[in-house]
């Protein structure tokens, strides 16, 4: 018997502050302005999307001790432009990338209960930590977390957030007019949360919301990460959108599900995914390779060396060769707020390679940063894709994708038009809402409907 | 662009509270209010578009870090009042696409949180409401409420009567001051013309308009620049409710509006030579700073009537209600007496605080209003587009940018 096939699920993220985001196309538009916002999340709701996802980072970044200019540079606040978006959409999935680092669980529960009822139940919550002492001099807290600490504070907020949604329950506020009872419960919203994180207690002031909690998404990729993810979040936002190193990854954390009591369908798989499109295949892979080079201007290709040289390479032709000196090894690092450059592990070892690589293509500098740099996963005609896009899916290396355009407000716009259609032909994605939240989008149980020790776990 | 048709110079500026179902405490036990709505975007949306109709400047929202509470200092779990409430920030952002003119004014509480969220949060709401965002800065010393972040003790206090007490909350106030500082910097900290785009040079921004805003003090120190650039205003509209010197302070030292407490107009104009010295003594005398006073207020036709249903709240309350604020309770007419008697003791605008908001509400905008606007003391379309427009404020300069 044939198993029916596995409905995709797709999101949107709007076009952020990295050189993904080709901020030079005609096309381009506001990234601050709301009018861009309005388009991008009405173009994902016409194509029943299931969310918006949105990326935060909460210092500039600098590179060399200055402010790096050469990407889209400031985003606006995240609950902020979300609550705003919940009145121009009504299904969309409205996802925050809200940090445990810098923030308080009192103030974050606050604002989830708060988008989700004012969403009628569509907030999700992207965990993210922070590690560094360079994003802390803009908060109170200051300083940073050991690696070690990141996690375990993470984990910590995030249970004592789901305290505090759970502090009511839902039934407490009977307003009856005659009697004079507005509370059933004196002491709704009462909680005491005593760890090495966080010792508060006191009372919650937002009713239980339309989901009870926000979706929880978990995007780090460490052991620790992967471990998070599979004991309390309902999707991960992963990096692995190449068909091995997906499936290599959704076997792993679907895997570690078993002994917190969860089935493999309560956490999603979904890859971060970058795409272009062309009316043939041959066109979409010539588009590939001009967006790859207006992704890498000769400026951008010198600064993203200097993430693996780890020293000032501004006197270097960018199409002239690779330097002859060696990367800077040290504990410092030239740029700053940046997670990538956590990648380079052996920065010797990526420059020799680096340099293989330039000496026997006869690369300049920008040309190895084009050509290394990471390609569009999906490229081809609407047919290629939507195929390409199901047949992942079906193989297991994702549950759906998180799609990251590269033109902001617009950049969906064709996938939106010409890709959505042919997955519902396929029958693989929805033509209609499931219901009113997040999670009828998403297939997951309300947390009032899970057993007991599967909510305590998460 | 709404037309540009100016207010009389008489004019004054209305606000009005939103909180709940009112200000009366059995407000939502009329059969008027919709005590089960609370806490949806349909129930907020609905009272700003008729605060909009009435063409008022802007509405409150107000917030706490804790449940509402009739005792001063501690929660006092009471289940006869509503309880529970949405973040005042997300309810004006939410409400913010369904409106054009009005401006959305949310309170915020200084003392447990970040000046830097803040600062982008309400820059967001600015450029989401493309110009009508500002805050209500609040301090709290309830101890339940810092233990909600357990981040600090705050000591406990017994009235705000005592030498101690003043010396608490006089701190708070002094926190609350350095984050309403921190907070324009942060707004400052893009110049409005820091974005280039220039594709010759690759540039996205031009990173000598980002500023670092170093600022250090006793509770915290901010690096910056803001991750949002320059909202619309420039600077939105800060305002703080002031009762005594040192909340007056705050407002001559850092706000446009101070909201104060008269009860009658000697002390109108005690409360306003006060505020206006301490805006001297804080070295921006030539600054537009508008005073506005806050009333609590039960309109109706017939005064009679008025006074008949706040008797019938009280007595569903079961006790009279008080108020920081002077409580109105007669017609719009009378009400509009009083207002311009005020305003010629030297206030600019009223914060009215509806004592029953599906009532009230629309008595202020379909009462109050036209009476004044009969007047000539009141607008009778909105003349500008942004906040700091409709309260006759300047865009001002960035303190960053070099002529």
């Amino acid at each position: 018997m044939n198993k029916p096939p596995k409905q995709i699920h797709l999101a949107a993220h709007f076009p952020g502050v990295n050189n993904t985001t080709v901020w030079s196309d005609p096309e381009a538009g506001s990234h601050i302005d709301f009018r861009s916002f309005v388009h991008f999340a009405q173009t994902a709701e016409r194509a029943k999307f299931d969310f918006l996802f949105l990326a935060e980072g909460l210092r500039l970044r600098e590179q060399g001790g200055q402010i790096y200019d050469l990407d889209v540079v400031g985003r606006p606040d995240t609950f902020t432009v979300l609550a705003a978006l919940a009145a121009v959409t009504e299904h969309l999935g409205l996802t925050g990338t809200i940090n445990s680092t810098f923030n308080e669980p009192y103030e974050v529960a606050r604002q989830f209960a708060s988008l989700d009822h004012l969403s009628g139940g569509r907030s999700a919550w992207n965990v993210v930590t922070s590690w560094d002492a360079f994003t802390g001099e803009n908060f109170r807290r200051g300083g940073f977390l050991p690696q070690e600490e990141r996690y375990s504070r993470a984990e910590e907020f995030l249970a004592t957030a789901n305290e505090l949604f759970d502090s009511w329950r839902g039934d407490e506020i009977v307003a009856d007019r005659a009697t004079g009872t507005f509370l059933r419960d004196a002491k709704a919203g009462a909680f005491v949360h005593s760890g090495r994180h966080f010792d508060i207690h006191g009372r919650f002031n937002v009713p239980r919301s339309p989901q009870g909690r926000p979706v929880v998404f978990q995007a780090g990729d460490s052991d620790e990460g992967r471990e998070f993810a599979a004991a309390g979040a309902d999707a991960i936002f992963s990096r692995y959108a190449t068909l091995e190193a997906g499936q290599a990854f959704y076997t792993d954390v679907k895997n570690r599900l078993a002994k917190y009591g969860r089935r493999p369908d309560q956490l999603l798989i979904l890859p971060a995914a970058t795409f272009v499109l062309g009316d043939t295949d041959a066109e979409a892979s010539e588009r590939a390779r001009e967006v790859r080079r207006r992704q890498v201007s000769g400026a951008t290709a010198i600064k993203h060396l200097e993430f693996v040289w780890n020293r000032d390479l501004s006197s270097y032709d960018p199409d002239g060769p690779l330097p002859d000196i060696d990367p800077h090894v040290g504990d410092t690092h030239i740029a700053e707020g940046r997670a990538q450059v956590r990648m380079y592990r052996d920065p010797l070892a990526t420059a020799r390679e680096w340099r293989e690589l330039a000496a026997a293509n006869h690369w300049s500098i920008r040309d190895l940063v084009v050509n290394t740099g990471n390609r569009q996963n999906f490229v081809g005609s609407p047919a290629t894709v939507a195929r390409t896009i199901n047949d992942f899916v079906q193989a297991d290396a994702a549950d759906g994708f998180i799609l990251v355009p590269h033109i902001t407000p617009g950049g969906l716009d064709e996938f939106a038009d010409k890709v959505v259609p042919l997955l519902q032909e396929r029958g693989v994605f929805r033509t209609r809402y499931e219901g009113p939240t997040l999670r009828h989008q998403l297939g997951l149980a309300h947390p009032d409907d899970l057993p007991g020790e599967q909510r305590a776990a998460s | 662009m709404s037309t540009q048709t100016s207010p009389p110079s008489s004019a004054l500026h209305l606000a009005v509270a939103l909180d709940g179902t009112g200000w009366h405490p059995a407000s939502w036990r009329e059969p008027v209010a919709e005590p089960g709505s609370l806490y949806s975007a349909g129930y907020w949306a609905e009272l700003v578009a008729e605060a909009e109709r009435g063409l008022l400047d802007f509405v409150t929202f107000e917030d706490g870090l804790g449940p509402q509470s009739t005792h001063f200092l501690d929660p006092d779990e009471r289940t006869d009042q509503v309880r529970g409430r949405l973040d005042a920030v997300l309810v004006a952002s939410r409400v913010a696409p369904l409106t054009r003119h009005i401006g959305l004014v949310p309170t915020v509480v200084a003392t447990h949180t970040e000046p830097f969220h803040i600062a982008k949060a309400i820059a967001t709401l600015d450029h989401v409401s493309t110009g009508r965002a500002g805050l209500r800065v609040q301090i709290t010393a309830r101890p339940n409420e810092a233990a909600h972040f357990g981040r600090r003790t705050i000591p406990r206090i017994d009235g705000y009567e005592s030498l101690a007490a003043r010396e608490v909350i006089g701190d708070l106030f002094d926190e609350a001051a350095d984050y309403v500082e921190v907070v324009r910097r942060l707004w400052d900290s893009w110049e409005d013309d820091a974005e280039i785009r220039d594709a010759a040079t690759g540039r996205f921004i031009d990173r000598d308009k980002l500023h670092y805003i170093d600022f250090e003090g006793r509770h915290f120190s901010v690096r910056g620049p803001s991750i949002t650039p320059r909202p619309p205003q420039g600077q939105p509209v800060v305002s703080a409710l002031a009762h005594w010197t040192v909340p007056y302070r705050l407002v001559g030292r850092q706000a446009d509006i101070g909201y104060v407490t008269p009860h009658h107009t000697e002390q109108v104009r005690a409360i306003v030579a006060e505020v206006r010295a301490e805006q001297a003594a804080a070295g921006r005398p030539g600054t537009p700073l508008h005073v506005f006073a806050d009333l609590v207020v039960f309109l109706d036709s017939d005064p009679a009537a008025a006074a008949a249903r706040r008797e019938r709240l009280d007595a569903l309350a079961g006790e009279p209600y008080t108020s920081d604020a002077r409580i109105f309770t007669g017609t719009p007419a009378q009400l509009a007496d009083l207002l311009q008697e005020w305003q010629s003791a030297g206030l600019t605008g009223y914060r009215l605080r509806p004592g029953v908001l599906g009532h009230d509400l629309s008595a202020i905008t379909r009462g109050l209003v036209p009476e004044l606007q009969r007047r000539g003391a009141f607008r009778r379309a909105y003349e500008a587009d942004t906040l700091r427009g409709l309260l006759g404020l300047a865009r001002p300069a960035n303190r960053y940018a070099t002529a």
